[in-house]
């Protein structure tokens, strides 16, 4: 991302101009923009002209419209963000109040103004237009029949393809249909690593397994290589990485990441590192679980004895719509911050933020062991 | 059918909150429901005659009782079910019987044995009530009930003539509208009334049909049998033994035989030649491992059996788990070498977590062969170390300590396979049986035919011509050659146009059967490996949510909420959450010891709620204790097993 202007006022509000340079951008732009912000950007919009005789017909403008949002959409395959709200600035085509769906464009830029730029908002700035560019990797997590092709920016992990087929078991005396099966399998991961795989950007291809499905995998994609005499794969041969893997459903990408060779390999990645913070935590609740909560309600209490080490935090509790609540979120990671405690912030997008978001999204590792708390509140429950 | 479903699950969440702690005692144990609950439940487990009995008439009868009147009431016929569970008395006359005799469980036994009614269990209608007939009391203790109650059955079959004439077992031909309803899960009684509310879409089978009366009839003549999976850490020596077993029998051709020892030689593993009759595929051979299930078959004295040669690496036990999944009976297979049933045993090795993994999949009989006593030169010293070590693990898994026997053998050296050992250093002290011997000594599992029908997909494949075959074990019930079935989760119909056994056709097939099933009326993509098929008439539940009261492992992190985990349902493996930690459970006692624990640790026992990606066919474990358990799976390793006890709809 490229940062074009920066205008805060003493107390937070202002504008900020940004051009998103590739789909991780978008990504950011997602978690940048709450409801209730106002965004700027070109934009197209069907106009209808109506000629001096009456007859009318429809025209595609591009023009610039100012946009109150009320509505958010991220699609996280196509990497587009969609926002919906009202026209807010007098506009010759779209009338004030009007409403009006901005798709936010690659190399476009964009102007957002925010009534209050809070700490985490601004960071992510920071984060979003450092332009020390981490490769990305790309990883292929398989067992017979079933494969997922994944892409892994700094902090996006994208499934880009699923392969599910059943294969036959092996049957005295029927093999081939089993050995068919693995064949067409293998086929298929094949050509969606080649349609999903950009091997001018990764630099990097895990082929993670349980078993020997990566090594056969691993055989024949380079046998039908040189076959049909395959440059892309051929002078990329020295890019793939073979590694285990319990099974081929995506969270294995966890142990794929923990893996000491992978981990030397990629150096520091956030998807590996928030691997890795998630396992401590775990550890802690293992061995010492008065050092482990999990919880607004108990994290909050760990913070204010200033007890917390390390915060874990997932992103989506700041794309909360409830501006109080996700006030709160922003307190706490604030004077966590304050009291010398470490945050660190999960992508939701990332395997161990999925699985921080179903922990209730925050987690603290605590520097001394605290009474566990009675669970007073029965709301969560449904 | 679903209107029932709906009144059962709600019933049951709702009004009993208790029901938590009273289930959960040891992880096979029977299940307890409230009384109040217990209408809407079909008992499958208990009365596999009489299942659906229980929505109609009872609860007249029961509704004036109070409700330590009724707790006493369920105890009873818990005990009688337990006592004279193969008469498969009707709920509503067991009852009678408790309530007439003042809920006295010895009294009601003599008057239940003593009532011709039930000397004919077969054949009587069981609509109208049982006379009342309080007799003289004996005292009778379950051995000699046994006997008494499985002479009649024969008796009645011979006297009526219900032998078949064998054109008639292809059922829907054949409507056999006059037999009397003898007793499948879904009788005549449900169809009656239930069957108006069900569309009846093509030929469903003729529900009056006698499953008990027909698997003797089909199999009356044939051996018992059993499907024993062998399990052991990897390199224990399974296929060596197997293969080695299989030649002794003459199982194996004799030129086959010596093909293999060629070729091993030349590969320079000759060690394996004989592992090389079970491992199949060159990968497995060049390998020197077992990959996936291997399937033979041989006979013992009394009993034919299907072996299934489970892969003992730590990668390949989701294929193990579908095999165990399908067996009767295990065979554990260790290593005496010193050193090796060490690493097996102690140091992360598969030796606990196959046992652990048999014995939670519902395997109860078990027999462990110490194998490789050649290299410890036959030591008594050693074998009684290992089935001492051995012994105190097993009974702490669960497995009963009758039910497990241990044999000392070789597998390379053919010691005490199909015969008396010939080498001194083991018969100078074991005389015991060879394990030929062991297995023949197994007991055959009791068949749940009667139940409805479900079989679980283990494999698909084309078959010739246009159709296709899918495989699996008969989990309940029988199935026909052109009965309709459903395929869930998926909802689809089908109909079975053959069926085959080891590629030997057949007309039906029973619970307990490996069976191929070709069906049409149905696409091939449209059916997935661990789907269930079942009756139309009595389908099982779909959904993606549902609750399990788990035995949690010895895990290296404890089990939060929000942990992603690999499920594993009969064949089915699906990534699943576990989204809910609701109560932990006392191990022992089963009593709630907190209600929404932060995590569970290492062996704890817990009910938790579990979300799965898709939906899945499953049934309650109270149901059908064959879909109603579960294994759960993270990283390679086996955290949890589970029985579930409430399906989220
Ligand atoms: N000395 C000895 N070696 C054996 C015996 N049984 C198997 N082995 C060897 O142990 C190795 C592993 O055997 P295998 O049957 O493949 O083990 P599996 O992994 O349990 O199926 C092979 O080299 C066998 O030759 C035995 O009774 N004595
Ligand atoms: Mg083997």
């Amino acid at each position: 991302m490229k940062l074009v202007e920066k205008y805060l006022d003493k107390e937070g509000e202002g504008h900020i101009v940004l051009i998103p340079e590739e789909p991780e951008d978008m990504w950011h732009a997602y978690n940048l923009i709450s409801e209730g912000d106002s965004v700027r950007s070109t934009t197209i919009r069907k106009v209808q002209t109506e000629s001096s005789t009456g007859s009318s017909s429809s025209n595609r403008v591009r023009t610039t419209l100012t946009i109150s949002v009320e509505n958010i959409d991220f699609d996280t395959q196509a990497c587009m963000l969609r926002l919906k709200g009202r026209n807010i600035e007098e506009n010759q085509y779209v009338k004030m109040g009007a409403y009006h769906t901005l798709d936010l464009e690659l190399n476009r830029k964009f102007s957002l103004r925010k009534q209050y730029w809070d700490s985490i908002s601004l960071e992510r700035i920071d984060t979003a237009c450092d332009p020390t560019k981490i490769a990305d990797v790309a990883a292929v997590i398989m067992q017979e029949g079933l494969a997922h092709v994944c892409l892994i920016t700094p902090s996006m992990t994208l499934i880009r393809a699923k392969i599910d087929v059943s294969i036959p078991r092996k049957r005295k005396g029927f093999v081939q249909q089993h050995e068919k099966g693995l064949t067409k399998f293998y086929d298929n991961v094949m050509q969606a690593i080649l349609r999903h795989v950009n091997f001018d950007i990764v630099k990097c291809i895990l082929i993670a397994s349980p078993g020997f499905v990566r090594d056969q995998f691993y055989e024949y994609m380079f046998q039908t290589a040189v076959k049909t005499d395959n440059k892309v794969l051929l002078e990329n041969k020295s890019k793939f990485m073979l590694v285990h893997a319990s099974s081929g459903f995506k969270h294995s990408l966890k142990e794929v990441l923990q893996d000491p060779s992978v981990m030397a390999k990629i150096s520091d990645t956030k998807a590996a590192g928030e691997v890795k913070i998630l396992e401590t935590f775990y550890s802690m609740l293992q061995c010492e679980p008065a050092r482990a909560f999990y919880g607004k309600k108990h994290v909050e209490k760990a913070n204010e004895a200033q007890a917390i080490e390390t915060l874990l935090i997932s992103d989506n509790l700041f794309r909360c719509q409830d501006v109080n609540l996700r006030k709160e979120y922003v307190k706490l990671v604030e004077s966590v911050r304050e009291n010398g405690g470490d945050v660190k912030i999960f992508s939701s997008l990332h395997i161990s933020g999925e699985q921080l978001e179903q922990l209730t999204g925050v987690a603290a590792i605590l520097r001394f062991p605290m009474p566990e708390l009675e669970d007073d509140d029965e709301s969560e429950e449904d | 059918m679903s209107r029932h479903r709906d009144i059962r699950n709600m019933d049951y969440s709702d009004e009993y909150e208790g029901y938590d702690d009273v289930y959960g005692h040891s992880i096979d144990d029977d299940y307890y429901i409230s009384p109040s609950n217990r209408q809407f439940m079909y008992n499958r487990e208990n009365s596999t005659r009489s299942s659906e009995d229980g929505i109609k008439e009872e609860d007249e009868v029961e509704a004036q009782l109070t409700d330590t009147e009724k707790l006493k009431l369920e105890s009873c016929i818990d005990e009688i079910n337990r006592i004279l569970g193969s008469l498969n008395i009707p709920r509503i006359d067991l009852v009678d019987f408790v309530l007439t005799n003042k809920f006295d469980v010895e009294k009601a036994v003599s008057a239940i044995l003593d009532d011709p009614k039930f000397r004919q269990t077969e054949q009587s209608e069981r609509k109208e009530k049982a006379p009342v007939q309080p007799t003289t009391i004996q005292p009778t203790d379950p051995e000699s009930v046994k006997v008494v109650a499985s002479t009649p059955k024969t008796a009645t079959n011979v006297t009526k003539g219900f032998e078949l004439p064998q054109k008639d077992l292809k059922l829907n031909s054949t409507p056999r509208s006059q037999s009397p309803a003898s007793g499948r899960a879904t009788p005549v009684l449900s169809t009656a009334s239930d069957g108006a509310e069900e569309p009846r879409i093509g030929k469903f089978r003729d529900t009056k049909f006698d499953p008990q009366q027909l698997y003797k009839k089909e199999r009356g003549e044939e051996k018992e049998h059993l499907y024993m999976v062998v399990i052991g850490h990897v390199d224990a020596g399974k296929s060596t033994l197997m293969g080695r077993l299989l030649c002794e029998l003459g199982q194996v051709n004799q030129r086959i035989m010596h093909k293999y020892e060629q070729e091993s030689r030349k590969l320079g593993k000759q060690s394996f030649m004989y592992a090389w009759v079970l491992d199949e595929t060159g990968e497995e051979r060049n390998r020197g491992i077992t990959m996936d299930i291997g399937r033979f078959q041989f006979e013992t004295k009394t009993k034919s059996i299907t072996l299934l040669d489970a892969p003992g690496h730590k990668d390949f036990i989701p294929n193990m788990i579908s095999g165990a999944g399908q067996a009767d009976v295990a065979l554990m297979v260790v290593d005496a070498t010193r050193g090796e049933f060490e690493t097996g045993f102690d140091f992360g090795g598969q030796t606990r977590e196959h046992a652990l993994l048999v014995r939670s999949l519902g395997v109860t009989q078990f027999a462990v062969a110490i194998n490789k006593l050649d290299t410890v030169s036959w030591s008594k010293e050693r074998f009684d170390e290992i089935v001492n070590k051995l012994k105190s693990f097993l009974k702490h898994v669960g497995f009963k300590e009758s039910d497990v026997t241990f044999v000392p053998c070789s597998g390379l050296t053919g010691q005490n396979l199909v015969s008396k050992p010939t080498e001194n250093g083991l018969s100078s002290w074991y005389n015991g049986p060879c394990l030929l011997d062991v297995i023949d000594n197994f007991k055959s599992p009791i068949r749940p035919i009667s139940k409805p029908f479900r079989l679980s997909v283990n494999d698909i494949f084309k078959g010739t011509g246009s159709a296709f075959c899918v495989s699996g074990r008969v989990e309940t019930g029988t199935l026909s050659m052109g009965d309709k079935v459903l395929v869930c989760p998926k909802k689809e119909y089908a109909v079975v146009k053959s069926l085959s056994i080891d590629e030997i056709p057949k007309t039906v097939v029973f619970a307990g059967d490996q069976a191929t099933v070709t069906l049409s009326g149905i696409e091939m993509q449209n059916v997935a490996i661990g789907n269930i098929l079942c009756d139309p008439q009595n389908p099982v539940q779909v959904a993606t949510r549902f609750q399990a009261r788990i035995v949690v492992f010895n895990v290296t992190v404890p089990m939060t909420k929000g942990f992603p985990v690999v499920l594993h349902h009969q064949s089915l493996v699906e990534p699943a959450v576990v989204s809910k930690l609701v109560s932990q459970l006392n191990k022992s006692t089963g009593e709630i010891m907190k209600k929404h624990p932060r995590f569970l640790g290492k062996n704890t026992s817990a009910i938790v709620e579990i979300q799965v990606s898709k939906p899945i066919a499953l049934e309650l474990y109270s149901d059908c204790k064959e879909l109603g358990r579960v294994m759960l799976r993270i990283g390679g390793v086996t955290i949890a097993a589970g029985l579930i006890t409430k399906i989220i709809i």
